[in-house]
């Protein structure tokens, strides 16, 4: 019995080896999508994991001196409270390139554990480090340019510290490089004992540098490039299972009388739901496993995109192999499951009300689904709704996404009824008798179309969501750029002295010099930067200002008061005239608020006589200079020639603006590659619908047929009808989608990231994607037109055959 | 004082700490380096200087404090040294590592610091004329023979400075300063000065606070490990309201039974005296659950031949000094046929 | 003469082989008068229905419409002939489920560009569909169904109106009302009817009968 009857169920894929495909395919496509995702985004994390985790000297501050520094030094500032670490540095010679020796004491060094930790677990054990022979600790590539035949100790791997380094105990250095008494600089950790009573500023012979910090505060631009990530994962998933709904529907439709034959044969029904539940199950599988290798590969495509925005966000090595790791594997296939469980939860269920003798006719179901759809509506009704009081009560992030979830999630179920609704609309407009009956038809299919449309009305809504969030960024951000970086040319000395030299330097060459000099501290439990700015037309004309007082600047210049950055005056709730309860006498008085977008920290400006006269010691290293365009080139170059300074202390306006925006666009090139896929899993979804309801479409065409429309005309008005549904697709999405873009910026982005950024409107992007969407809804109604031309008159003609 | 060469050979033995398996590797005979001898004569100031020849030593203060609202403290200060080889050597060379712990503890909070050093520097050392033992800015510093010392130590949200006075001469443990700790034989050198008045300041979160009380210092130094079958110990130094003063331990084998207990008492001319092997027993009367770990913080400790038969109450339980090797050390309170102040020290209570 | 079928032949090719459903078909038809077409399940009377309504192609003979003769006919010009001279009625999926009764009666002699709504009014009373107009198909008894298949067919004034088993699926009292309605209609606006039926009886009731078994006329 039960291998008959699982030869009568599987034998229906046999003769539907299209359906079984589409299955397939349209599993795989989800998994694949969902997978590529995944894949990505792990490995972008793992890979500012590993950014973060790597030793980078230049991450802490250090102190330096004119002089040599030595073991005295090194004693003197210990016994003084501050914890400084020495470094001894001694460049190797005879490899293939000159490579750094790096001598550090680990009783005192900060990044110990990296250094001495595997790839698995961190160690602070310094011994093997101590003793004799010691260790030198070098990343896998420096390995081929070291000579290895100077008298090393042994070394061990890590991938951890930057290549053209090597790591040892300083008592080797010393001893190799012959300088016992030598320290080439000291690091000071962040963390100190507590200060009071003593003082742990370090003696005036010491110079401070402070540690680099990403310019523009990247990080959090890479967490919305996980956001959207993730949300496009999720979508793409949705998408793909919208199709595997359509098609497990229209098996069990079709196996409907087999299903009751072998019923009346005394087959039990929990048999039944077993085999199919079997039967799904394996195809998930299969299809996950397909899903796996498609994501694996489409991830691989897109990597180099992704890799480029890592590299330019860390520095860090490109990204250019992927490891197909154990949790991708489970989280694919196991979401393929639970997929396909999901997707054919509803035939099961009609699976298991369906009486033995007479099932419920597939095709009486014209006017009773408006009924459905009304009831759609109220349910999508109150999606919204809770979507808003979610939002309205608990707020914040997670509200943002309750809202966005409820929104899209309703509005995608009030489809069905609005689209039946226009299109009740056109038909009693509709003249002319075909038009009325192109109209109404396009109704009748609905029942059969209302999920594809739905994934498409999702697909588009991000798609515009997504790209006015992302294009309002850009444009917002260009802007503040071009309002912050009002300098053409933006130098950095070494030190206070050389800085005073260069300012004397550029009176001099009569270059007009804005001094960027600044404070920080700690202001209530957060880092506050207090820059003081000169009094100057650069701006007073370009400071991107969201609010100020009338004649700001010049209050300012009167140091009347303060300007305060946007994430400052959000975290601290106060606005324009409030007072901001500095400690001492710095000016408290709000006078204006500006954007500052990329910067997770506060900062407020005061004018330079208040700062100086506050923080009398601010450094005076950076400057911004005016010039004529055309002369930057020479400015530059004649900066580098009198002071000798790295490049990268003289930065020019424009190559830093385009260094920004390509940091930016990388980071949103995925985004909209994933969001194109997005749109064609969607148009696939669409697809299987046509097919899915074919054979129910054949009773309806066939007498149009008969009374005189060639088949051709039929297949043409399928697309049109298609085109048509793609439109009032569009139509509903492009509202839905502009709300998805106000809440990602007016809700998401301010809660996740701090700053709330102006929506700017991009028509033309619509109408793009509208074309897209008409494309897609084209290709996706071109196969089944294309048969429909085809099809033979014997077959329309077997509709009314006497003995159907 | 024996518990503490303990601790740090024990701890370094545990296998769970990473920097122990290294110490550990040193290997467990003192190969190149000098051992204790019986009839060693100790020479001041000098002896209070260190013995770069020896494996381990120590420089460590405990002292019970008291604020003007009669509300009681507990300070240590440790300076140990450690060498990974005998000798000692200019610059980075130096084979000689310092570490230093500090620890306040007052009725309901517990702060401990750690500083690690190498010798040769002048990161941390000790010199004995003047006195000064010191590790970055921590030091214990005064007069050669002792009698006055200032004390100071720094955390991240703690900090102290103490003045210590004693008029009281040395005391040397066993037999003047050599001190056998264990059946197979080992000793090390030992003496102290259990009777310090101590008066200064603690600088904690919520203020400065004015103290005055009493304080006992332990000089030690050895090369010998000790038996590798212990888990851990209890050690106890009390000071009775007689001015009597007891030091006692226990040590525990991995079974949990007490290996060797010692206990040596009332310097009445400069001395402690050895008391009988095991005539002393520690029981647990209480434990409490501190960072994961059941610690008893509760003893009763039993001492016939010498009529004395006390409760030794944990003035913190949450005394846990979170260094790169664990361990409880903490004031006391003594109730019971004697009264008194004193300080305990566990370990070997890992999870 | 409406419609004259000469040396019909008609063969399908199936899994065993090339089977001959129609030979040597000869009938003639002339307007406004009525045939009706008897035969045994499986004689080939459906098909002979489908070839004179231009709705499948044949391979021997020739018919002719009105003048037109189909063997030369493309698809356009077949459903040009659909769309104005020759209407069919089946026995079921006559009309369209989407559209309701009014549209499905308008939609036929729409599609020829044929709508003359005085009629259409004639045809929905006489009926007796007036109080139905806006009911959709599902919403209606065999009966009605038929009736406004009936409606549609005859609204675009067919040359030559083909009925295949129109009462195969009612109930006797239903099937005699539909069959007098379409008899009355193709009288007054003088159609030429054809009639497929297997019952004698319904066969007696038009001008002429002619009977087909194993694809040949008798």
């Amino acid at each position: 019995m039960t291998r008959f009857a699982l030869r009568a169920i599987l034998s229906h894929w046999s003769l539907h080896p299209f359906q079984l495909a589409v299955l397939l395919i349209g599993l795989s496509l989800a998994t694949g999508l969902w997978t590529s995702v995944q894949v990505l985004n792990a490995e972008a994390r793992a890979s500012y994991q590993r950014a973060e985790n790597q030793i980078n000297m230049a991450q802490w501050d250090i102190l330096t001196s004119q002089t040599d520094l030595t073991l005295e030094d090194f004693a003197e500032l210990r016994r003084r409270g501050i914890l400084v670490s020495p470094v001894l540095e001694h460049e190797l010679q005879g490899g293939s390139k000159p490579i750094k020796l790096l001598g550090i004491d680990p009783l005192s060094f900060p990044g110990l554990e990296v250094i001495l930790g595997t790839d698995h677990a961190p160690s602070t054990d310094p011994l093997p480090f101590l003793l004799p022979p010691g260790q030198v600790v070098l990343h896998p590539e420096t390995l081929g340019d070291l000579n290895l035949t100077q008298e090393l100790p042994p070394y061990i791997l890590n991938a951890s510290i930057p290549p053209g380094v090597v790591f040892s105990d300083i008592s080797f250095v010393a001893r190799f490089s012959q300088q016992e008494n030598r320290i080439s600089y000291f690091i000071m950790p962040s963390y100190q004992p507590l200060t009071q009573n003593i003082s742990t500023k370090p003696p005036s012979r010491f110079k401070l540098q402070k540690a680099e910090k990403s310019a523009l505060g990247l990080s959090r631009l890479t967490e919305s490039f996980h956001l959207n990530l993730t949300t496009f994962g999720f979508l793409s998933f949705a998408v793909g299972l919208f199709i595997v709904q359509g098609i497990v529907s229209l098996t069990f439709e079709q196996r409907r009388r087999l299903i009751r034959t072998l019923r009346c044969l005394g087959l039990p029904l929990s048999k039944l739901v077993l085999f199919f539940l079997a039967e799904i199950l394996t195809l998930a599988l299969i299809s996950g496993t397909a899903g796996l290798l498609i994501g694996y590969f489409t991830a691989l495509l897109l990597l180099p995109n992704v890799s480029a925005t890592l590299s330019d966000l860390f520095d860090t090595e490109a990204l250019t192999y992927l490891h197909l790791r154990r949790e991708w594997v489970l989280s694919g296939l196991s979401m393929a499951c639970i997929g396909a469980l999901a997707s054919s939860a509803y035939a099961f269920w009609q699976l298991w009300r369906m009486p033995i003798l007479l099932g419920p006719s597939f095709l009486a179901r014209g006017q009773q689904s408006v009924k459905g759809y009304g009831l759609l509506l109220v349910a999508g009704g109150f999606c919204c709704l809770g979507g808003v009081l979610v939002f309205q009560v608990i707020g914040g992030l997670m509200g943002g996404f309750a809202l966005l979830t409820g929104v899209m999630l309703g509005t995608a179920l009030s489809l069905p009824y609005l689209i039946a609704k226009i299109l009740r609309c056109g038909s009693l407009l509709a003249q002319k008798p075909i038009f009325k009956w192109i109209w109404a038809d396009t109704a009748a299919q609905l029942p059969g179309m209302s999920l594809a449309l739905m994934a498409l009305l999702l697909a588009m809504a991000t798609n515009i969501g997504v790209g006015t969030m992302v294009s309002s960024f850009r444009l917002t951000f260009l802007g503040w750029m071009d309002q912050r970086l009002s300098a053409e040319l933006y130098v950095t000395a070494r030190d206070d002295a050389e800085g005073d030299a260069l300012e004397d330097w550029l009176h001099q060459q009569r270059i007009t010099t804005l001094p960027i000099r600044s404070t920080e501290f700690r202001f209530e439990g957060q880092l506050l930067k207090i820059y003081g700015v000169v009094d100057h037309t650069t701006y007073r004309s370009n400071w991107p200002m969201l609010s100020a007082e009338d004649g700001v600047w010049d209050k300012l210049a009167r140091s009347e008061g303060i300007l305060i950055n946007e994430q400052l005056a959000r975290r601290m709730a106060v606005g324009l005239g409030d007072q901001l309860l500095l400690p001492e006498t710095w000016p408290k008085q709000i006078l204006g608020i500006y954007s500052d977008y990329g910067n997770p920290d506060a900062q407020a400006i005061v004018s330079m006589p208040s700062l100086l006269a506050l923080a009398p010691g601010a450094e005076n290293r950076r400057f911004g200079l005016r010039l004529a365009q055309q002369e930057v080139p020479s400015v530059m170059k004649k900066i580098q020639q009198a002071f000798d300074l790295p490049n990268r202390n003289v930065v020019d306006q424009a190559s830093l603006k385009a260094r920004s925006l390509h940091v930016f666009d990388q980071t949103f090139l995925v985004t909209g590659a994933l969001s194109i896929l997005t749109l064609g899993i969607a148009a696939f979804a669409m697809l299987t619908s046509f097919l899915t309801i074919w054979n129910q479409r054949l009773p309806q065409l066939a007498p149009v047929w008969a009374m005189g429309i060639e088949r051709r005309q039929l297949a043409f008005y399928d697309i049109l009808r298609s085109l048509l549904y793609a439109a009032l697709t569009t139509l509903l999405a492009l509202p839905l989608g502009l709300v998805l873009a106000w809440v990602l910026l007016h809700v998401v982005n301010a809660e996740a990231f701090g700053w709330q950024l102006p929506m700017h409107l991009f028509p033309l992007d619509w109408l793009g994607l509208g074309f897209f969407a008409l494309l897609a809804a084209l290709v996706a109604a071109a196969l089944p037109a294309w048969r429909l031309s085809r099809i033979e008159p014997s077959t329309l003609l077997k509709v009314f055959a006497n003995d159907r | 004082m024996i518990a503490r060469s303990l601790l740090l050979i024990c701890l370094l033995q545990l296998p769970a700490d990473a920097l122990a398996q290294g110490f550990a590797g040193l290997g467990t005979q003192a190969e190149g380096f000098a051992v204790p001898s019986r009839d060693y004569q100790f020479s001041f100031p000098d002896d209070h200087g260190p013995h770069p020849d020896f494996r381990i030593e120590w420089w460590y203060l405990t002292a019970n404090l008291k604020d003007n609202n009669g509300r009681d403290y507990g300070v240590q200060w440790t300076l140990f040294r450690s060498a990974l080889k005998p000798g000692e050597a200019p610059g980075w060379q130096s084979p000689q590592i310092w570490m230093g712990h500090a620890g306040l503890t007052t009725m309901d909070q517990h702060f401990s610091a750690e500083r690690l050093a190498r010798g040769g520097t002048g990161q941390a050392g000790v010199t004995s004329a003047p006195f000064e033992a010191w590790i970055d800015d921590w030091h214990m510093a005064g007069s050669p023979d002792l009698s006055h010392i200032d004390l100071t130590a720094r955390g991240s949200n703690f900090s102290f400075l103490l003045q210590a006075e004693s008029n009281k001469p040395l005391v040397f443990h066993g037999q003047d300063g050599y001190s056998v700790k264990s059946a197979a034989g080992q000793a090390s050198y030992y003496y102290s000065q259990p009777a310090y008045r101590i008066t200064g300041h603690l600088d904690l979160p919520d203020g400065t606070v004015e103290v005055q009380g009493s304080g006992w210092l332990d000089r030690e130094w050895s090369s010998q490990p000790l038996a590798e079958d212990q888990e851990g110990w209890d050690w106890f130094s009390l000071k009775f309201d007689s001015g009597e003063k007891l030091m006692a331990f226990v040590l525990r084998s991995v079974d949990g039974q007490t290996t060797f207990a010692l206990a040596a008492g009332s310097p009445k001319k400069g001395v402690l005296h050895p008391l009988p092997l095991d005539a002393f027993t520690a029981l647990p009367l209480e434990t409490s659950e501190v960072t994961g770990r059941s610690i008893p913080t509760k003893w009763k400790l039993n001492l016939p031949g010498q009529d004395l038969e006390i409760t030794v109450i944990a003035l913190n339980n949450n005394s846990w000094m979170e260094t790169s090797f664990a361990y409880w050390e903490g004031p006391v309170r003594i109730e019971g046929s004697h009264s008194g102040m004193g300080y305990l020290e566990m370990t070997g209570y890992e999870k | 003469m409406l419609l004259k079928v000469r040396n019909l032949g008609k063969t399908i090719s199936g899994p065993s082989g090339r089977t001959t459903i129609l030979n040597g078909i000869n009938l003639d038809l002339d307007a406004g008068a009525s045939l009706a077409l008897t035969g045994e399940s499986g004689s080939g009377k459906s098909t002979l229905l489908h070839l004179i309504a231009a709705l499948d192609g044949f391979d021997a003979g020739e018919i002719e419409v009105a003048g037109n003769r189909l063997s030369r006919a493309n698809e356009g010009k077949r459903a040009h002939l659909r769309r104005t001279i020759v209407s069919v009625v089946f026995q079921q999926f006559n009309i369209i489920p989407s559209l309701n009764v009014q549209d499905n009666i308008a939609l036929h002699a729409g599609l020829g560009s044929k709508s003359d709504p005085a009629w259409e009014h004639h045809l929905i009373d006489k009926l007796g569909l007036r109080d139905h107009l806006h009911h959709f198909p599902e919403q209606l008894s065999g009966g009605q169904q038929q009736r406004v298949a009936i409606g549609r067919a005859m609204a675009m004034r067919p040359k030559l109106l083909l009925a295949d088993e129109p009462t195969g699926n009612l109930d006797e009292a239903s099937a005699q009302s539909v069959l007098d309605l379409m008899l009355d209609l193709v009288k007054e606006s003088e159609t030429a009817l054809f009639l497929v039926t297997h019952s004698l009886e319904i066969a007696k009731r038009l001008d002429h009968q002619i009977q087909l078994k194993g694809g040949v006329l008798q």
